[in-house]
């Protein structure tokens, strides 16, 4: 299958998520540029992580204007999987194709370092590879990952099973501690009402390797495969 | 015409930024200070035959690129310096 990743003048995680696909996952994948009007016809397409336009204004604020977002928009409408790492949430977040915002993170620091997250929910084409429960070991680098909305808007989310990833312990407690940047309820990432644009905060693609600290990430572009490969998502190519 | 745009964070959000400054002031001395929130302030020069089209048009970009509704609210003024609560 072919994976799109797009590229904003200033994302940086584009590399890292061409590198999982291509190299260790062995799928198709292409850059596409933020002002190309076209995804070249993927099956999925990855926002990455970075600092698009600089992070001016707000993350993800100028990124969301990018001509290449009415196509991720028709994509995500069509049912095609869209996956948003760190400012790739971000983007999608300030676009509304996912609720909230993010704040600068409680205690004012850039966090940079690995944390777990706990599977939530696998039925999502990005998570359906997970079990329940499962602990994913993944790296975090970011300033605005105070993941915020309404309380009644969060509530929403809960019972709607959206929230699919909770900032845990290495024991899979969901604590205060195990939370690395103030998010409520520890929500590490979240899904669309249709369950095909997912986004979280911490790098999957920065965790497929063991020579680079983890490979927990992997299962999660190897769920896509999966999950494109079964038919389950209808792409509007 | 020139129209300033205050965008700051709704009062029912946590502001890491402000609490951070507040710490601060305190830190210096400024026990008075009771609480800092931080925003942002634009100046919009805009080509504009009244107060009213400026302030029309700087509502909008506010709405649209400026200020993020989920989180932030703002206000504007024109010119005179007169103060509008937009929201």
């Amino acid at each position: 299958m072919k994976f799109a990743v797009v590229v904003f003048p200033g994302s940086n995680g584009d590399h890292d998520a061409y590198h999982a696909v291509r190299h260790v996952l062995g799928q198709d994948a292409v850059f596409v540029w933020h002002k190309d009007t076209s995804l070249q016809g993927a099956d999925a397409v990855i926002l990455p992580g970075g600092f698009a336009h600089g992070d001016y204004l707000r993350t993800g604020a100028i990124a969301r204007f990018s001509p290449i977002m009415r196509e991720v928009n028709r994509f995500a409408e069509g049912g095609g999987p869209v996956l948003g790492i760190c400012n790739g949430f971000q983007v999608l977040l300030e676009a509304g194709l996912l609720p909230g915002a993010m704040l600068r993170n409680r205690n004012v620091r850039f966090q940079c370092e690995h944390v777990v997250v706990k599977i939530e929910h696998t039925d999502t084409p990005f998570t359906v590879g997970c079990r329940q429960g499962q602990l994913l070991r993944m790296p975090i680098a970011h300033g605005d990952g105070n993941y915020y909305a309404e309380p009644d808007v969060v509530e929403g989310l809960e019972k709607s099973r959206r929230v699919i990833f909770r900032y845990a312990t290495a024991a899979g407690a969901v604590t205060p501690e195990a939370n690395p940047n103030g998010s409520v309820d520890n929500i590490a990432g979240l899904c669309s009402e249709t369950r095909n644009v997912v986004g979280l905060m911490p790098h999957p693609e920065r965790a497929c390797e063991l020579a680079v600290g983890s490979a927990d990430g992997l299962v999660l572009l190897e769920s896509v495969v999966k999950s494109v490969g079964q038919g389950a998502c209808a792409t509007a190519r | 015409m020139r129209a300033r745009v205050f965008v700051t964070l709704k009062p029912s959000v946590f502001d890491p930024q402000g609490a951070t400054v507040a710490d601060a002031l305190h830190t210096l001395g400024y026990a008075a200070v009771q609480g800092v929130r931080q925003g942002k302030y634009f100046e919009l020069d805009i080509d504009a035959g009244t107060p009213e089209d400026a302030r029309r048009l700087a509502s909008e970009a506010a709405d649209k690129l400026l200020a993020n509704p989920v989180i932030e609210s703002y206000r504007i003024e024109v010119d005179s310096g007169a103060a509008e609560a937009v929201r």
